[in-house]
């Protein structure tokens, strides 16, 4: 899965329009997103970021009233080409949201479903330790697989959902403030996680939270609140230089805590 | 109790405490009206009908001797009518609330429907019952061999009536499901119907059993469309097979207590404890069930 050639563009969005009815949230982004790289999407609160994150493996098709303009390239096709099938794309791209979401099945039951609706043949039990492996679970609850998801943390259930995304084994990882709602201790596991996973996986993640984009990203785009309420992207560059000596005072503006 | 005070507030304790106590003793009275009504209908049920009370009475048929009537025909009946209105309702139901609440699309149609399948709820059973004689009776059946007043006429005239309230029930349990659950289920790369049939619909299925029950336990005690249908009291066989005819509790009951002799209102009373049994037991599993599901999703 690493990729030999150092840069290698996975996914990229070119003039990418969204729609909810005539209201035009997210307008004219272009981005190239790096293989096996950390991306932040950083921005105010109505910025568009999460709309322009649920784009990119088509979840936005299941809000109605939700249009999508301009294209999403993934592995060299159009993701909103015409014959292509929304389910097989989340499965390469995966998705991890705000509040930890596991079903109400048991721990084992949560990642093994994963595999089982894409048609999965090996060796299930082989696969759940692998994916509960990678998002650092396994120790935590290899004694318990039987018991409900909801017996677990809130950290812990946000793990398990990270691991459910990852059996699947997907490209990408959309990841929509992953931790915005655990405490800080669960919140730093978290971040390590993310920072082991770019191994396997590229990550795209969008955090309210500065520090975390700081702490964990390799590259970060900064998205604003334009005219009529459109979403735009101000910029996007490597996270160091993002945070030390961007090239807009808009951004600039805002890694400095000048408004919010 | 002295006010010694020059300003204008003035407590008035006393009426005040007055008021209070009037206004309790008003609330509780209210809520003995119905307790005291349930409580003098069991007492006088179960005085007059636990003499009559006994296993010939259940497993035997009825007779024009008091001595020797049972109910054994009218039992078999409702087990009967319930199992198979149960065996068309249930997948029709479901299979309608999943459409409703997890496919359609919001437009003025959907509305339609359902604002259709509320009002079908309220509708009276008579009607439901004068439908399914003209609709499967007379109109379908073409003879005794073929529906005609058969338990599968029956249950299919049931069907109609309760048809609404598991639709009504099965969307709330549907509906209930976090959207979450959905929204995660399909970032996996499941389709629709994995989804729902992976995810929503196992934690709906609680509630959905719920509301079947209780709407199966309101089709026990009715007694109109089903006299519209079977109009038997006298029946000295139980059915065999769906397209035998029938008789049911509330029909029978409703037979005895309208003889003029005095054993038989003593027989109808009997019957209404078999039936009140019946039905709150069914209650008590819907109760189960529901507390039961809801303490592991608690967990």
């Amino acid at each position: 899965m690493t990729s030999e050639i150092g840069q290698q563009v996975i996914l990229s969005a070119q003039k990418l329009n969204v729609y909810y009815g005539e209201f035009n949230a997210v307008k004219d982004v272009d981005i190239d997103i790096n293989q096996n790289s950390i991306t932040a999407l950083i921005g105010p609160s109505g910025c568009g970021k999460s709309t322009f994150l649920r784009c990119l493996n088509r979840m936005n098709d299941l809000i109605v009233g939700a249009s999508v303009q301009g294209k999403v390239m993934f592995e060299g096709v159009d993701l909103y080409g015409g014959e292509i099938d929304a389910t097989e794309i989340r499965s390469r791209i995966g998705m991890v949201f705000q509040k930890p979401n596991p079903f109400p099945k048991s721990i084992y039951q949560n990642i093994a479903w994963g595999l089982k609706v894409n048609g999965f043949k090996g060796n299930y039990d082989e696969a759940v330790e692998r994916a509960l492996n990678q998002a650092a679970l396994w120790d935590e609850v290899k004694d318990r697989l039987n018991n409900s998801a909801f017996t677990l943390s809130g950290g812990q259930q946000q793990r398990l959902c990270i691991a459910r995304a990852l059996a699947v084994e997907p490209a990408v990882l959309l990841m929509d403030e992953p931790a915005s709602a655990l405490d800080p201790i669960a919140t730093l596991a978290i971040e390590e996680l993310i920072k082991q996973l770019k191994d396997h996986v590229t990550i795209v993640i969008v955090t309210h939270n500065m520090q975390q984009a700081a702490r964990v990203s390799d590259e970060t785009a900064f998205f604003m609140v334009g005219e009529n309420r459109s979403g735009y992207l101000v910029e996007h560059d490597d996270t160091q230089k993002i945070f030390s000596n961007p090239s807009n005072t808009r951004t600039e503006e805002y890694i400095t805590g000048r408004f919010s | 109790m002295s006010s010694n005070s020059h300003n204008s507030i003035n407590p008035n304790r006393r009426s005040r405490v007055i008021i209070g106590n009037i206004v309790y003793v008003l609330f509780l009275l209210s809520v003995l009206v119905g307790i005291v009504g349930l409580i003098v209908l069991i007492i006088d049920v179960l005085t007059g009908g636990l003499p009559w009370m006994s296993w010939h009475f259940i497993f035997d048929y009825p007779s024009r001797k008091p001595a020797e009537a049972g109910l054994f025909s009218a039992l078999m009946g409702t087990v009967w009518l319930m199992f198979m209105t149960a065996l068309i309702t249930v997948p029709i139901g479901v299979c309608a609330a999943i459409y409703l609440e997890e496919y359609a699309p919001r437009n003025l149609f959907t509305r339609i429907i359902e604002i259709n399948v509320a009002n079908l709820a309220g509708v009276p059973s008579i009607v439901y019952g004068l439908l399914g004689l003209s609709l499967f009776v007379y109109y379908i059946g073409t003879s005794d061999e073929f529906l005609g007043r058969s338990v599968l006429a029956g249950a299919m005239t049931l069907s109609l009536l309760v048809l609404p309230i598991v639709i009504l029930a099965s969307r709330e349990a549907i509906r209930a499901v976090p959207n979450s659950y959905r929204e995660g289920a399909y970032a996996m790369g499941a389709d629709q119907w994995q989804v729902i049939k992976g995810v929503v619909l196992p934690s709906a299925i609680p509630g959905i059993l719920t509301g079947t029950i209780l709407a199966m336990s309101r089709a026990i005690g009715e007694a109109a469309p089903v006299i519209a249908i079977s109009a038997l009291v006298y029946l000295t066989f139980i059915p065999s097979h769906p397209m035998d005819r029938f008789t049911v509790l509330p029909i029978q009951i409703y037979n005895w207590v309208s003889r003029p002799q005095d054993e038989f209102r003593g027989l109808a009373a009997a019957g209404i404890i078999v039936m009140l049994v019946l039905l709150l037991s069914m209650n008590a599993i819907a109760v189960f069930l529901r507390n039961k599901y809801q303490k592991r999703s608690e967990e």
